[in-house]
């Protein structure tokens, strides 16, 4: 019966997408399992960050599937196998169960920390205000910002901010977590604490994918890497197999970059 | 000075009409430009066009073209209306033209991080416009918008040419009967600033409380 459904959370085949005349993917396929950590990472223009925004359709995609807990994202079929575009509200539902966490942060700047979290519970999940109020301040706590509730955006340090993004897309209760460079925007120092909280996330058994620079970071918590290059996935492994390769040449140039510019 | 005094009850049904066809024009300009607004932002193609047109066009015509062609022309196309109508439909058009483009100037002021954070959560398009943007973009919104507000007060002095008895008319009349034009100009004067100032504070207070939206 309904047993045999496989544990794919996330499940891309054959991915292409185009900007003009550039061709950012290239036929991506890419399985994400229940609890993995997926982390993708590659040179700047490889096609890592549109492959994330791809996943709940913040970039539309030219050909292949993409498929989030068995729903295909970016389209419905209808009569003879035609590909419509899915309407506001079909993809409104299918993105409130896909998290993601954004390199700006991008909170509302409006809305206190816990009306940040609210908003989703409250206008998505239909919760209470009761109730979207305990869950909000339950996240927050969680995440480190147990004395932060009432604070705006603007009034929080860059990590707190970022801590308050994770609040908001976890809170939504969802099958999956997008990390877009999550810690890129931040000052050295504030790193720890935002990918902390992220590795805490990991081993309560959240499903992620991750697009980071932070290797010591995809090597202590992903569970797969994934190295992108020319809108391809070129290498794909346990982050022992990746990033004990010696013998591939552009993981080999990436790496030694990234590690110039960390040190 | 007596005859200024003595002509009050008369400018005040003047005044009241000028206060009548500013607070038509405000409401109806206020809720088609913000329709017109979303339109021209988040419109497909073939709404982008036709809105873009009309923006640009009835911004381009003064005032005064469009309330003659509104009451003098539009009876060569089998459209009687009367001067009343005329008026509030001329300004309107013009004031909707602003509208439009104070709007849009406002909701393309807010990151697009914004529409992305929002979709990211699940919301819907109207949810985002009501939760997202709207509480954001009406921090640039007013600022222009009370401006264009004191505008069409001031623009409304232009309907006592075709005959309505606003305050500008009113002046007129009581000046055409007792010959005491200096003190009743500058009456009508300190009157239409007072209007417009107080529109002024207004507009401090709420930029005041919508100050804390920072990005």
């Amino acid at each position: 019966m309904a047993q045999i459904a496989s544990d794919f959370i996330v499940k891309i085949r054959h991915l292409q997408k185009s900007f003009g005349a550039n061709r950012v993917l290239d036929g991506v396929d890419l399985d994400v399992h229940k609890g993995e950590v997926v982390v993708i990472i590659g040179p700047s223009g490889s096609g890592k960050t549109t492959l994330l925004r791809c996943i709940n359709l913040l970039e539309t995609y030219d050909g292949g599937s993409i498929q989030v807990d068995g729903v295909e994202v970016g389209f419905r079929e209808g009569p003879g196998g035609k590909r419509h575009l899915r309407s506001d509200r079909d993809l409104a539902g299918i993105r409130a169960n896909i998290g993601m966490v954004f390199q700006l942060f991008n909170l509302f700047p409006h809305l206190t920390a816990r009306e940040n979290v609210m908003l989703g519970l409250r206008k998505v999940r239909k919760r209470s205000a009761a109730d979207a109020k305990q869950i909000a301040e339950q996240w927050l706590s969680r995440v480190g910002l147990g004395d932060k509730f009432d604070s705006l955006p603007g009034q929080l340090s860059g990590g707190q901010q970022q801590r308050v993004g994770i609040a908001r897309a976890v809170a939504m209760d969802p099958k999956v977590l997008l990390l877009d460079e999550i810690t890129s925007a931040l000052d050295p120092e504030l790193v720890g604490e935002v990918l902390t909280v992220v590795q805490e996330l990991a081993k309560d058994g959240m499903t992620m994918i991750v697009v980071t620079h932070e290797m010591t970071f995809a090597r202590d918590v992903g569970t797969r890497i994934v190295f992108m290059d020319g809108g391809r996935i070129q290498i794909e492994g346990t982050p022992r197999e990746v990033l004990g390769r010696t013998d591939h040449e552009r993981l080999r140039t990436f790496l030694a970059r990234i590690e110039v510019k960390h040190h | 000075m007596q005859f200024a005094i003595q002509s009050l009850p008369f400018l005040w049904q003047g005044l009241f009409v000028t206060l009548q066809v500013s607070a038509l024009v405000v409401v109806f300009s206020l809720a088609a430009g913000i329709v017109l607004g979303v339109g021209i932002v988040y419109g497909p193609r073939w709404l982008y066009w036709p809105i873009r047109l009309y923006s640009d066009f009835f911004r381009g015509i003064p005032l005064l073209v469009l309330i003659f062609f509104m009451y003098y022309g539009l009876p060569a196309f089998k459209v009687n209306l009367s001067n009343f109508a005329a008026v509030i439909l001329a300004l309107s058009a013009f004031k909707t033209a602003h509208v439009i483009e104070v709007t849009r100037g406002a909701i393309q002021s807010i990151h697009l991080g914004q529409t992305e954070a929002g979709k990211a959560i699940g919301l819907t398009f109207g949810q985002r416009l009501l939760y997202v943007i709207a509480p954001q973009a009406i921090r640039r919104f007013l600022p222009p918008w009370i401006n264009a507000v004191v505008d069409t007060v001031k623009g409304s002095a232009l309907v006592s040419l075709v005959g309505i008895v606003d305050l500008m008319l009113a002046i007129q009349q009581v000046i055409g009967r007792t010959y005491t034009p200096m003190p009743l100009y500058v009456l009508g004067a300190l009157i239409y600033f007072s209007i417009n100032y107080s529109l002024s504070m207004a507009s401090r207070v709420l930029e005041a409380r919508f100050a804390h939206i920072r990005e």
